[in-house]
């Protein structure tokens, strides 16, 4: 076992955990923090898609030891005091989910694109999305609802 | 997954004494290869020692005409990093295709070598750029690191440091990706360097390899009339679902031709 | 305030819990106590069950129970059923050999269920499941449907690994229209099997409450009732009133998440066994692949007859379908009733012939997949039509207008047992034709070959047989339900209403597109309105969510609701306004005494109705009220898609340049849903001509494309955007005059973009076009070219 410290959507967490607790388990199973789902076994879906640091990762490849001091936030954390944030708005507007599985992932990873791209060509978004599969959407509407949130957050 | 300890030191010596004192362990890089096999119970190491902790691992510095990139620097630094977008472009460009952005976010390039997957990109790379792979106990010539299909050079316990990659006079990378798991089909890395022309071609064999045909003919003009008419060999090539020998020996000439003309 | 009219493009009230981590699916719900289920799966195709040994993993830690066959067999667990009996060419119905959820005497597939562990965790039941000695007497494998016929035989009750052997429609009336042809267009066709991959796996939790001797199932399923029916009549003999089937958020279907499966069986079978402690299995995607029920996989020979002047004389059709080594719930109907009947498609094919052979192998079982069948039909149909035009040097186009059924020609007996209600093809072609850009083609293709790229364009003009289904029709074909759909209406006495459906969305958007109509209906504010759905408990009856039946069937019992909601209200309201009943209107949520300024809002009938003080004799209080709907005909949604695409010959990657869409799915209550279902359907049947492919080793029976490692999701890259439009021929026999629109683009997909391929490398070749297939025929075409 070991003990492992880290902050979830701005709360200090500390649990002890078996060394092979992947991340998305430690989220899902021991804070409860079931917006972050599981999809395939091997990297690939992004449903589980997190922010360590800022930054997006797949929670099903990061040990909950890897984690350890980090600032992680799950989608629960991205709508600040109740008001979506416009990644959430605009996936709202635009219909970009239909069944909502892959939709926490997506969002997440959406977010940190326009972290690193703040005015993404639509080509450029559709590679950003390469590890995120959504099998109802056929990514027209989310492409659509990336545009208007890059837009809204430019102001 | 078994269960397993895990570690996290803060020093080179720290992990070797650690790996050492271990009754089956296994070094953690970015993860993105090992979870998943662990994840499939594929294998059931005593002990994982994660080298995130260890700052000497990382960054990315220019030396006497060569990029010396720490071995847990991640794709997306690789990628992202102005040195490397100045002096080697096509470095750049691999590492800004290899898996997707969150991948990019985790994987490393010594994890990458280390596992030494014959559908890697970076292979193509070490390779192709004529690296040299400085490990805890020695330095070991890019060309002689892979020695087969997920086999490499290092020791049982030797750990990759840094990868240093002399700044080619050109170079350029192209790649057909597995329509599935987006990783190269076939891959090849052109370069002129100060050792001379380099075609390294990945994905397509059990390991990477040069395509000395295509050396020689680079050597001689380079010029994209130099890989006009040149075909690449089938035998030995990878034959799956995705691909048979004969297409992705195809893809070699036509990958080449493409990275050439990236190459300028 | 949002316009929540019908019509509008609402945005879905469901979103919020979605976007915000508070969905609740299967998986995230943890029950006092669990157990966790992990199922030993056949590493084999094909093999005799030798010794069984559970010991060792009974006594392994955290450990509760081992179960197999052999348990449930004395238990007296019966064989997971399938609902619908095909009769044969010969007047035999089909061949129904037994599915036990846990494999008895032998395994029939790689992942078939050997056996399940139920231990403290999953890890401890995996661990334990290493332990379970199980001796597999290897079979030959069945794996090539072609030559299943020879062998090794899978069931004893089905020789030569036959289902059924099927025909439809009139052979010497087809024959003559074929001895008339000027031109006959044949081809051979492979319709590939895939994988629906619904991104949320499939989950169970079975839970037996030993004081009320009352079973909860918790489970993804597209229609808990049916699930729940099945469970209780033919698997597990319980009283369906101590079974509640729960339907949380489904993330996603296509129908895999119709049928009853070994799991969830399993897990509430086991929950008894092991006294009560729930039991709860959740799919990892491997799984997934292996298990839940593939869809197509078909090998078919078609031949189309034409006259001198382009117009069809007939149509001849021989398919073989590949059922897998088991009969799903369903899936003897979808290569017959739901393939075969749709072989008209927008056309005045005067006779048509099927013949359908349905065969057993070593492979998961196939059953329906968003379309089923009808992508298929649309599949044979539009090829061959595309091809006739390209062999007789017409255009594409003008040869499917040349024989389309006119508007004036409905209702529309076809020569496969269907009649088409209504329908008018040439504007979506003349939109679809306009969007595109037809008449540019040429040049864009000349840019596409200076550029030294191929180029092509492709057009599907598909139909499909929604709604499902008229009960009595499809009980006369052999199906074991009647398909229906019921909802209630329920006035809260404070003015809220719920509506408890039976239909059950797994992202359709039901909450809202259903409240919209419940809000017009009844004149009330949306807001007012809750949408209940997935939960027996709550939910009186239902048949569920498939073939695009949802708002078409479940929809129209919602209105028939609401109707006597209205007629009820009627007498109240007359009552307090002491006028006749004759006398009063209802409109905008008002009811009017005709011709006087005297009204009552329907609030205040409600309120009436639970405070009856002042109240009508006879009439009972509340407001409460139950439909059911059983349609008189199915739908039937019909449009144009159009892809044009470029091919690199070096490489062989086809990029799809653009795709428009034009569909006629009658009235549209959510535009910005209906283009969804239609942007997701397309991205489901480019990914079956372009990318995904079930293989299974031919000797071994192992599957080659069991991760995403290996088995081609589309991903945003591999799309444009899309350009979507509709034309309007609203259904003559529902109340909302809607048709369905779930299935169209995955139906409409494949054939439009193969149709573009190959007519870019002018050579045929099978779904899917992955780069190396691609490769080899733009090469050989070069090399002809050259000569």
């Amino acid at each position: 076992m070991v003990t492992v410290s880290m902050t979830v959507n701005g709360k200090q967490v500390s649990k002890e955990v078996e060394g092979r607790t992947l991340l998305v388990q430690f989220l899902r199973d021991q804070l409860g923090l079931t917006g972050t789902h599981v999809g395939c076994d091997t990297s690939q879906c992004g449903a589980c898609v997190v922010h360590i640091d800022g930054t997006s990762v797949k929670s099903c490849t990061v040990l909950a030891a890897q984690a350890d001091g980090a600032e992680v936030m799950t989608i629960e954390g991205l709508a600040q005091t109740g008001q979506l944030h416009p990644m959430q708005e605009a996936f709202r507007e635009h219909h970009g989910l239909q069944c909502g599985f892959c939709t926490p992932g997506m969002v997440m990873s959406a977010v940190d694109l326009l972290k690193e791209n703040p005015d993404p060509s639509d080509r450029e978004i559709r590679e950003w999305l390469q590890g995120n599969i959504c099998r109802c959407t056929g990514y027209h509407n989310i492409v659509k609802a990336i545009q208007a949130a890059a837009q809204s957050m430019r102001g | 997954m078994y269960d397993f300890t895990y570690h996290r030191p803060s020093s080179i010596e720290e992990a070797a004494k650690l790996l050492a004192g271990a009754e089956d362990g296994k070094l953690l890089a970015g993860g993105h290869t090992l979870l998943p096999t662990l994840k499939q119970r594929l294998a059931q190491p005593s002990d994982v020692v994660d080298l995130a902790g260890i700052a000497e691992l990382k960054g990315i510095s220019e030396a006497g005409g060569a990029l010396l990139v720490g071995a847990m620097t991640t794709h997306g630094e690789v990628h992202r990093s102005e040195l490397v977008r100045a002096k080697i472009p096509a470095l750049a460009h691999m590492a800004s295709d290899i898996g997707d952005s969150q991948v990019r976010h985790r994987g490393t390039l010594g994890g990458s070598i280390a596992n030494a997957d014959p559908a890697a990109d970076y292979p193509a790379a070490v390779v192709g750029l004529c690296a040299t792979v400085r490990t805890d106990r020695r330095e070991i010539a890019g060309q002689d690191f892979f020695t087969g299909l997920f086999e490499t050079a290092l020791d049982e316990q030797e750990l990759v440091v840094s990868v240093s990659f002399p700044v080619p006079e050109k170079a350029g990378y192209a790649k057909f990706a597995n329509p599935a798991s987006r990783y190269p089909i076939v891959g090849v890395m052109v370069a002129r360097t100060g050792e001379g022309v380099r075609v390294a071609v990945t994905g397509a064999g059990p390991s990477v390899y040069r395509w000395s045909e295509a050396e020689q003919a680079l050597t001689a003009n380079w010029s994209a009339e130099a890989l006009k008419d040149l075909t690449a060999s089938p035998e030995g090539l990878n034959s799956d679902i995705h691909a048979s020998a004969e297409y992705r020996a195809h893809l070699v000439a036509v990958m080449a031709k493409r990275a050439l003309a990236s190459a300028g | 305030m949002a316009d929540t009219a019908v019509g509008s493009r609402l945005e879905r009230r469901e979103d919020r819990r979605f976007l915000t981590g508070k969905g609740r699916y299967t998986d995230d719900i943890n029950r006092h106590g669990q157990a966790h289920a992990y199922f030993l799966r056949s590493p084999v195709a094909h093999a005799r069950i030798g010794a069984l040994d559970t010991a060792e993993a009974e006594r392994a830690p955290g450990v509760i129970a081992v179960f197999t066959g052999k348990d449930m067999e004395a238990d007296g667990v019966g064989s997971l059923p399938c609902g619908w009996v095909v009769t044969d060419r010969h007047g035999a119905p089909h061949k129904a050999p037994p599915h036990f959820p846990l494999a008895r005497d032998r395994v029939r597939y790689v992942g078939d269920h050997v056996a399940v562990v139920i231990a403290e965790t999953l890890g401890q039941a995996k661990d334990a499941a290493d332990l379970i000695r199980v001796d597999y007497e290897e079979l030959p494998a069945v794996i090539d449907l072609l030559s299943a016929a020879s062998g090794e035989l899978l069931h004893e009750a089905a020789p030569g690994n036959l289902c059924y052997d099927w025909e439809l429609g009139d052979k010497a009336a087809t024959e003559a229209g074929f001895a008339k042809a000027a031109h006959v267009t044949k081809l051979d066709l492979v319709n590939n099997r895939l994988i629906p991959n619904a991104m949320e796996p499939r989950a169970a939790i079975g839970e037996w409450d030993s004081g009320t001797e009352e079973y909860t199932l918790y489970s993804t399923s597209q229609n808990p009732h049916l699930l729940r029916l099945i469970l209780c009549a033919f698997v597990l003999n319980l009283p369906e009133s101590k079974v509640r089937v729960i339907a949380p958020d489904v993330g996603g279907g296509f129908g895999s998440k119709i049928f009853a499966y070994a799991e969830e069986t399993v897990c509430t079978w086991a929950s008894k066994k092991i006294d009560g402690r729930p039991v709860k299995w959740t799919a990892d995607r491997g799984e997934a692949f292996l298990s839940d029920a593939h869809g197509r996989d078909h090998v078919t020979h078609c031949e189309l007859a034409l006259d001198a002047d382009g117009h069809f004389l007939g149509l001849k059709v021989d398919t073989t379908a590949n059922m897998g080594a088991y009969l799903s719930s369903f899936s003897t109907s979808v290569p017959t009733y739901l393939y075969a009947t749709l072989l008209a498609g927008q056309y005045q094919t005067p006779a048509i012939y099927a013949n359908v052979k349905a065969v057993f192998t070593n492979t998961a079982p196939v059953d329906a997949y968003r379309g089923a069948g009808r992508p298929e039909a649309t599949y044979v149909i539009e090829r061959l039509v595309e091809i006739a035009a390209r062999e007789t040097g017409r255009d594409p186009a003008e040869l499917r207008r040349l024989n389309f059924i006119r508007p004036d020609q409905f209702p529309y007996q076809t020569p496969v047992a269907l009649q088409y209600d209504i329908g008018d093809y040439e504007p979506s072609l003349d939109k679809a034709l306009e969007m595109i850009d037809y008449q540019g083609f040429g040049a864009r293709k000349a840019a596409s070959e200076a550029k030294g790229k191929l180029r092509g364009i492709g057009l599907s003009a598909y139909i499909e047989a929604c709604g499902i289904a008229p009960s009595a029709v499809v009980g006369s074909l052999g199906a074991g339900v009647g398909l229906w759909e019921s909802a209630t209406v329920r006035f809260n006495a404070t003015g809220t209403v719920s509506v408890m459906t039976g239909a059950h969305s797994h992202g359709q958007g039901h909450e809202t597109t259903f409240a919209q109509v419940v809000a017009e209906k009844l004149g009330i504010p949306y807001d007012n309105v809750e949408i209940v759905h997935g939960d027996t408990g709550r939910i009186s009856m239902g048949m569920g969510t498939y073939g695009s039946r949802s708002l078409a069937v479940g929809g129209s019992a919602i209105v028939k609701a609401c109707d006597k909601i209205i007629a009820k209200g009627r007498k109240i309201a007359a009552h307090l306004m002491e006028a006749s009943e004759g006398d009063v209107e209802f409109k905008d949520g008002k009811f009017t005494v005709a011709g006087t300024d005297k009204s009552k809002a329907m609030a205040e009938i409600a309120f009436t109705a639970y405070v009856p003080h002042n109240y009508p004799e006879g009439v009972e209080p509340g407001l409460d009220e139950t439909a059911f709907y059983d349609p008189l005909n199915f739908t039937y949604p019909a449009g144009v898609h159009i892809a044009e695409v470029e091919i690199d010959p070096d490489t062989g990657i086809t990029t799809i340049a653009d795709w428009v869409a034009v569909d006629d799915f009658g009235n549209i209550i959510n535009p910005m849903i209906v283009e969804g279902q239609v942007h997701g359907g397309i991205a489901q049947g480019v990914g079956q001509a372009l990318l995904e492919h079930t293989v299974y080793d031919r000797e071994s029976g192992q599957l080659l494309t069991g991760s995403y490692m290996d088995y081609a999701m589309p991903r945003a890259d591999n799309f444009p955007a899309f350009r979507v439009e509709t034309t309007v021929s609203a259904c003559t026999h529902n109340p909302l005059g809607v048709k369905g629109c779930g299935e169209a683009g995955a139906i409409a997909a494949p054939a439009a973009l193969m149709n573009a391929i190959t007519d870019a490398l002018g050579v045929e070749i099978d779904m899917p076009a992955t780069p190396e297939k691609v490769w080899r025929a733009a090469q050989a075409r070069l090399r002809v070219a050259a000569e």
